[in-house]
Order: C-alpha cells, then sequence, then structure tokens
C-alpha cells in the first residue's frame, strides 16, 4: 500500500493505507482521531467535517490521495484548549444533546466564520443547512454559531 | 461488578481503605480513566438498602455515577443535579461518571419510556438527603452542638451561632462512620437552587473537542473490525455464499458466515467496505416479500374485514351510530420510519474462556448481558457491560440485535472485536416505526354533541395501535377501540413516543374534523369533552382532565389564539404520553403553494422540571423531530427491500426548514413525570389542523409534503372559510397553574 505524509493540526503524519481510503478513515482508524464522525458516508449530513486549508470538507468521500500538502483540521485541533470560540459559545448555549453531530457541526460553523467573521442569520441557517442534527438541536446551533460571531 | 450486600462493618472497612471520604452505595471507578473510553471496572462497591451513587472525597470533590444510558436526553446530567440538589452541594464541585451496568447497585438501568426521572425522583433525593444528613451528624459531633441549629449551603456545614464553618470534605470521614438514617427531610422546593434552572450538559467539553465518548469511537489494541453483511430484502434469507474474492482482498482477516450474516472482519473500517462490494452472497426466499403497495391493499382489507381485537368498549356504540344526526368518519395512515440515529449501530464484544465484556452504545445494558448469555450459556454474572455515551437513540438501541451479533462473532473468531454498521447497513436493517391505518368514526347528535367514537388501528408489526384509555376516551358515553395486526417479515420497533408518535396526529386531526362538523371551535370542542370527564367520566379515566386543560389553556393563552394574522394558519393539538402533557399550536404559511411551519407554541405539564435547559431542549427537539417526520420522512419497501437507504433519499429535517418554538412549563410541583418523547406526539396534528386552516385541504397521510396537492403544480389551494371564534375560558383548579415559566 502507499505511504501518505499528511499534516494534521499541525503534525505531519505518515499513513500507509490505499489511495481512495476516505480522510475520514484514515483519521479515525489510522490516527485514532474519533472526534470526526462517520454518519453516512455520501457527504450528506456533515458529521465528518473537516478543514483542508481552512475549507470546511466532508472527510468521508475525501481520499487521501488527494489531500497532497494540504493542511487538514480537525475538531481535536481547532483550538488548543477546547476554547474556540465556537466551542466556548457551544456550552455558553448549552447546545448539545447526544453531542454525535455536533464536532462536524462546529468545523462547518468555524469554516464560515473565517471567512465570513459576521455572518447574518440567513448566512448562517444557509450554511448550517447542509449538517443534519437528528436529535433537532438546530435552535441554538444556529444560536451559538451567531453568540460565536460577536466574540471574534 | 464484584462486591454486593455490604454489611455496614464492610462499609466501614471500604471506606478506610479508600483513604477517607464518604461512600454511600457507591461503586468506585479507578480514578481519571477517560480515555480512551469509560472507566474500568468498578472495583469495588457498598450497598446500603438505598439506590444512590456518590462520593465525597476529603478534598470536597462530590463524583456521582449516573447509572442510565445517556442518548441525548440529558440524563447524566438531570440526574446528578438531583443528588446534588439535596445534598446541598455546591454544583462546581461535583464531577459525574457514567456507571456500568450493575443490577444490584441500580434500578432500571434503561433509557425509554421517558421514566428515568420519574422512576428515580424519590430515590436520587433519598441519595443526596442521606449523605446531607450524615455530615451534618458529624459536624454536630465535632462541634458538640444541637444537629437541629446547623444549615448547609454549597458543599458547607455551618452552624450560625458560633459562625462555624466545615466543609463536605472535611467531614466526610466522619460521616461514614455515622449510621445511615432511615428516614431523611426533603428540601421544600421554594429552597431548590439547581432544580428548575439552567444547569449546562455535563458533557459539553468532552462533546466540543471531540473526545472519544460514542461507541463507535472505542478502540483497544488489538481488537478486530467487522461489518456484516445482512438479507437485503425481509423475508429472505441466505442461499449460499462466495467469500473468497473479499477474503483476498488488502488487510481482510476473515470472512465468518453465521445465522443469516456474512461478517467481513478485518482491522480497517475502509478495507472492510471494499471487502463487501466483492463479496458474493446469494439470497432466497423465506417467507412473505411485501412492497408498500401490497400494504396500502392489505391496510384497505383489514380495516373492513380483519378481525379485531377490541382494546375498549363502552356503552352501546352500535345504537349510538344508528341514532347518529350525523356521522364523521376519516381515515389517516402513516409509513415506516427509520430510527437513523446519527451514530450507526455497532458494538465491542470480547468473549474470553471465562466469560465476556462488552462494550458499546445501548439503551438497555441488562437485556444486551442477558441475551449474551443465553448466546454463550455462560452466567450473567461472567460478563460485564459498559455503557458508551449513544449518539442517539430514538428507540433503535432498545433492541439488541446488534450487541448479539458482537457477541457471537467474536465467540466464534474467539477474538475482541467491534462490529460496526454503514448507514445504509442501519436504514435497511430493520426494527422500523410501524407503518398504521386509523379508521376514525365519530356519530353527532342533533345538538353537534359526540354521542359515540370509534377507533379501528390495523397496524404492520405494531402490537396495539392504539391507546384505548387516552382521551377522549372517558368523554364519550359509546366508545370502540380495536385493533388488527399484519404480521410481517419486517421488524419493528419503538420509535420514539412509540405509537403515539402517529397516533396523536391521526386522533388530533379527526378530532378537528368532528369540531368542525358540530360547529364548534376545535379548542372549545376540546375543553367541552375534558369538562365532562371532570364531571360524568364514562368507564376508566387514564389521564388528568385538569392537567390536559391547563396546557390547553396555557397554549391559548401565549399563541393568542384567534387573533387573525393575515397570510397566517393556526392549527391546535393537545396529547398526554408518558406521564406528561403538552399543548401545542403551530403557524403556517402557504409559500409556493407548500405549507411552511413558521412557529409552534408548547405549553408543557411534565410536572417539576429538573433542568429547564435540557427540558427546552427536549421540547425544541421532540417538535423539530415531530415536524420533520410528519413533512417529510417515509420509508417504503419493494419487494421486501427499503428504498430509501441514506439521507439522500430519506429526507430529514434540515435548518432552514426549523419552525420558531416557544416552550413554556406548568409549574405545578407535581414530580416529575417525564419529557423525552411527550413534546413529540402533538406536532403533527396541530400542524394538519393549521395546513387544514390554511388550505382547506386536510392532509391524511405522512409525510405531508408527498400529499399530491402540494406535489403537483396546481392553482393555489383556497383558504378555509372558517371563522376561528376563540374558547371561552375555563375556570382552572386552583392549584394546576401557578406560574408559567417563559422562555
Amino acid at each position: 500500500m502507499p505511504k501518505y505524509n499528511i499534516q494534521v493540526n499541525g503534525k505531519n503524519q505518515e499513513v500507509d493505507v490505499a489511495e481512495d481510503t476516505p480522510l475520514l478513515w484514515v483519521l479515525r482508524d489510522s490516527l485514532h482521531l474519533v472526534g470526526t464522525k462517520y454518519g453516512c458516508g455520501i457527504a450528506q449530513c456533515g458529521a465528518c467535517t473537516v478543514h483542508l486549508d481552512g475549507a470546511a470538507v466532508r472527510s468521508c468521500m475525501f481520499p487521501v490521495s488527494a489531500i497532497g500538502t494540504g493542511k487538514i483540521t480537525t475538531i481535536e485541533g481547532l483550538s488548543e484548549k477546547g476554547d474556540h470560540p465556537l466551542q466556548v459559545a457551544w456550552n455558553e448555549v448549552d447546545v448539545p444533546q447526544c453531542g454525535y453531530c455536533q464536532s462536524g457541526q462546529i468545523m462547518t460553523a468555524a469554516a464560515l466564520l473565517a471567512e465570513n467573521p459576521k455572518p447574518t442569520m440567513n448566512q448562517i441557517v444557509d450554511t448550517m443547512h447542509g449538517n443534519i442534527c437528528r436529535c433537532g438541536a438546530y435552535h441554538r446551533i444556529r444560536e451559538a454559531v451567531k453568540l460565536a460571531s460577536t466574540k471574534i | 461488578m464484584s462486591t454486593v450486600n455490604k454489611s455496614r462493618r464492610d462499609f466501614l472497612k471500604l471506606t478506610s481503605l479508600t483513604g477517607g471520604g464518604l461512600l454511600l452505595g457507591f461503586s468506585w471507578f479507578s480514578a481519571e480513566a477517560k480515555a480512551p473510553i469509560v472507566a474500568a471496572a468498578p472495583e469495588a462497591a457498598a450497598t446500603l438498602g438505598f439506590n444512590s451513587y456518590l462520593s465525597i472525597a476529603p478534598d470536597g470533590l462530590i463524583t456521582i455515577l449516573s447509572p442510565n444510558p445517556e442518548l441525548g436526553q440529558n440524563i447524566m446530567t438531570s440526574f446528578p443535579m438531583i443528588v446534588a440538589e439535596e445534598l446541598d452541594a455546591d454544583w462546581t464541585k461535583v464531577k459525574v461518571l457514567q456507571a456500568p451496568l450493575d443490577t444490584k447497585a441500580f434500578e432500571r438501568q434503561v433509557t425509554g419510556g421517558s421514566g428515568a426521572v420519574p422512576h428515580s425522583w424519590k430515590l436520587l433525593r433519598n441519595a443526596g438527603a442521606t449523605a446531607r444528613a450524615m455530615l451534618m451528624g458529624a459536624a454536630a459531633a465535632r462541634w458538640t452542638v444541637p444537629v437541629e441549629e446547623l444549615t448547609t449551603s454549597d458543599g458547607f456545614v455551618i452552624h450560625a451561632k458560633t459562625s462555624k464553618k466545615a466543609g463536605y470534605g472535611e467531614l466526610a470521614e466522619e460521616a461514614s462512620k455515622l449510621p445511615v438514617p432511615k428516614e431523611v427531610k426533603w428540601k421544600d422546593r421554594k429552597d431548590f437552587k439547581l432544580i428548575g434552572k439552567e444547569i449546562k450538559n455535563v458533557a459539553n467539553h468532552d462533546i466540543v473537542t471531540g473526545a472519544p465518548l460514542f461507541g463507535l469511537d472505542f478502540y483497544r489494541e488489538g481488537m478486530l473490525q467487522a461489518m456484516i453483511q445482512r438479507p437485503p430484502a425481509f423475508g429472505m434469507k441466505i442461499k449460499s455464499v462466495d467469500a473468497e474474492a473479499a477474503k483476498a482482498m488488502p488487510g481482510i482477516i476473515n470472512v465468518v458466515t453465521f445465522k443469516n450474516n456474512v461478517a467481513v472482519v478485518g482491522k480497517s473500517t475502509w478495507e472492510i467496505i471494499k471487502a463487501r462490494r466483492v463479496l458474493k452472497v446469494e439470497y432466497e426466499k423465506d417467507g412473505n416479500i411485501e412492497s408498500t403497495d401490497d400494504h396500502n391493499t392489505l391496510f384497505k382489507s383489514l380495516l373492513d374485514t380483519g378481525t379485531p381485537t377490541v382494546r375498549r368498549k363502552d356503552g352501546d356504540v352500535e345504537t349510538a351510530f344508528k341514532n347518529a344526526a350525523k356521522v364523521i368518519r376519516s381515515e389517516y395512515q402513516c409509513p415506516f420510519l427509520s430510527h437513523s440515529p446519527m451514530e450507526p449501530q455497532n458494538f465491542f464484544a470480547h468473549v474470553r474462556e471465562d466469560g465476556a465484556e462488552l462494550i458499546g452504545p445501548t439503551q438497555v445494558p441488562g437485556a444486551a448481558r442477558s441475551d449474551a448469555a443465553k448466546l454463550l450459556g455462560i452466567p450473567e454474572d461472567k460478563i460485564t457491560v459498559q455503557i458508551t455515551r449513544l449518539g442517539g437513540g430514538f428507540g433503535r438501541r432498545l433492541k439488541t440485535d446488534y450487541s448479539n451479533e458482537a457477541v457471537e462473532l467474536s465467540s466464534i473468531l474467539k477474538a475482541p472485536v467491534k462490529v460496526s454498521w454503514t448507514r445504509e447497513d442501519d436504514m435497511t436493517g430493520g426494527s422500523y416505526r410501524p407503518a398504521v391505518r386509523y379508521r376514525f368514526e365519530a356519530a353527532l347528535d342533533a345538538s353537534g354533541n359526540m354521542i359515540g367514537y370509534k377507533c379501528r388501528g390495523v397496524g404492520i408489526n405494531s402490537g396495539n395501535p392504539t391507546r384505548e384509555n387516552n382521551f377522549p376516551a372517558a368523554a364519550v358515553e359509546n366508545l370502540l377501540i380495536e385493533s388488527v395486526e399484519h404480521r410481517s417479515p419486517i421488524t419493528t420497533g419503538a420509535w420514539r413516543a412509540p405509537i403515539t408518535n402517529f397516533l396523536a396526529f391521526a386522533e388530533q386531526s379527526f378530532l378537528d374534523e368532528v369540531a368542525e362538523a358540530s360547529g364548534k371551535d376545535p379548542i372549545q370542542f376540546r375543553l367541552d369533552l375534558l369538562q365532562k370527564v371532570k364531571t360524568t367520566p364514562v368507564g376508566t379515566v387514564g389521564y388528568s382532565p385538569d392537567r390536559m386543560i391547563a396546557v390547553t389553556n396555557l397554549a391559548v393563552e401565549k399563541s393568542k389564539w384567534g387573533v387573525k394574522k393575515p397570510g397566517v394558519s393556526q392549527g391546535f393539538s393537545v396529547y398526554f404520553s408518558h406521564r406528561s402533557y403538552v399543548a401545542q399550536v403551530a403557524e403556517v404559511v402557504m409559500k409556493n403553494n407548500k405549507p411552511s411551519v413558521t412557529k409552534v407554541w408548547a405549553a408543557c405539564d411534565c410536572g417539576e422540571v429538573v433542568n429547564l435547559s435540557g427540558a427546552r431542549q427536549q421540547v425544541m427537539g421532540g417538535i423539530v423531530d415531530g415536524m420533520g417526520h410528519a413533512m417529510f420522512s417515509k420509508l417504503t419497501f419493494k419487494e421486501g427491500e427499503p428504498q430509501e437507504k441514506n439521507f439522500d433519499t430519506y429526507r430529514l429535517i434540515r435548518m432552514r426548514e426549523i419552525p420558531e418554538v416557544e416552550t413554556y412549563f406548568v409549574d405545578n410541583g407535581i414530580d416529575p413525570t417525564g419529557l423525552g418523547e411527550p413534546a413529540l406526539p402533538p406536532t403533527g396534528g396541530a400542524i394538519a389542523n393549521a395546513i387544514y386552516k390554511a388550505t382547506g385541504k386536510r392532509v391524511k397521510s405522512q409525510p405531508f409534503l408527498d400529499d399530491p396537492v402540494f406535489t403537483a403544480k396546481a392553482a393555489p389551494l383556497r383558504a378555509a372559510p372558517k371563522k376561528v371564534v376563540p374558547p371561552k375560558k375555563t375556570k382552572l383548579p386552583p392549584s394546576s397553574l401557578k406560574k408559567s415559566k417563559v422562555q
């Protein structure tokens, strides 16, 4: 199997996997970074969202061979102490129910705020529409994104 | 769990062994065992004749075990809150740990039926109050003052007269040597500092930093991974397996066939997924092969000719309908639904010579263990079960099929193995909300009074699809509730608010139909019936008319029911389920010939609200869940095969579609009656009744948006010309509505 050198959360990692292996399974199975979640495997739910050079990508359909020199950030690397404004806002608004989708929600929102630090509520909703929360915590997700945008 | 029925002396010995501190019926985890997932098996336990689970360390840190599976209902926060309230603890010094299965130390380690808080309310209060009494006893002895002169606050015992103050941690060891009081006093609810307040989820930090909490996150060095190929259609079984190509794929360790399962075993998920693609399994017929079209035909014939089971019969229904001035008849139908928790099914099992270890997301750890014991032919006490956090459940994880598979596979492989399901495996693998069709009939006399009521439900593997003692039972002289069951190879199970998740929509829609036929405002119509239940009930009354009236009036008040807004239509629904009462008003506006739900008001009576933040989440989430499935979701079958296999075709509600929600709670001080489910059932009915007002079209099947009237590019629907008359004020019993908490 080919070896890939990828940069994840600021660390260089060598992984030995087939070229079509989705980044999701490289993170979860090879690197044991399990904050990135499997939800559907077909880029429909957003639970697997990570950043590639700051942009939100669905890692479940993103092959390892396409990463190249791109820098990957996962929920584990979003902040050093779990104090990214979104992580703080998620607690402040008390967003999580089961919590499973939340790392994907936060990573989607973080890419939005990096690009547009003061989004309107409509822009937040349009961006977050791609992430499913089966518990239906949508009200608090959008509120937390809005709150975080006031702290950036 | 190793230690049970400890005597008082054992208890003391145990506390001294653990280096001091108060240990009450507490299963001590090895310290700080967060990674990789849950703590190691507990080392010791003490049982003091009550079910409570807290320890106080000499440094004042209080550890409270949460025994019930956490799937988003926030039990891991609300259970310890109740203990900490009666203990008068400093919440910032409380640490919560998930307990493993321990049927000797804990009762009802089950998540289901919105029953955990109602069941454990008193036990948990006793747990906290007992420890508090012992700490006060220790302080009284230390300071030689009467215990009656002591108070507590935020983790301290205080003697005001002498200005003495001692932390719980300082007193813990002395307290542990005192006799355990048989009777303790609870706080007055007016003194609650935690209960009823907004307390944040104790797992928030772990969740937002991606800590390994869930079953699917579990990893242990040396464990194998596996996925299982199951029959693609219900009513099929394996005919032959050709695993040669799959076995030759990179990373594949074995392919194992057992029962109707073909397990592909390897070391990494992606290699297993790829090997499954070249696995050749032939299937053959093994029972009825059914399609959704067959069910539609079957429903109609069984409603007419099926042999019903009578669930409730009051009065003389035949005569009432014969003498009726008007008869209203209507049928409602719902499709199968998948539970689709965001975390697909998975379980880890390690079957050894001397026992077995199970780790994973389950709502029923006890059943997982007893099933494993039966499968392996070993006693239950040789099996441990660790409960991981559940990435949603919705009833799916009340089943043990997925833990059983892991046990069987580990037993065959003689190795630790984690079996995980793909989303497609999860959606096509069975255990659905059953499909049901109802026929309702109402008989009205010449004055528009409902003198007869009939409901016949036909369900596919639904069990009893009626709730025969629910409203309007007890309000109608002549009533007949019946059910007909069709047995199918399609497997079904409890789905959040079982049966009522659809029955409520059907019944609350039908009641609006009857109200209209009788010329009454739909809410006044219900209030009149509830008044009758209060004054002259018929037969068994399975609910409280006062509590139902109170939530109805609260919803009317908050939503300003009947006040007209241009282009906006309101619908009402009220339902009793899982011991709690929820009334909802939904507002609908029509956009491009499709209904859009813009707002929902929810008035809830779940008794005492434990955690206001978590309670609002359950109500808002329940409404989003109820609305999403009523509007968008269905699982259909063709020749036994589910046609929707993933979220590209199985439609779940998303952020743009949610309504604004306002949540209110009746503050009546009744012991908690449950809230994980009760907010879901009323939503579909409130929306459907609003859609009717907006369009004149009564939607009678789910999902609503499949109705031809909304899918066709038809001419704009007419607005129903009905004039809305606000209901008369009904006098409330004095205690039922003290004040509402406004979000």
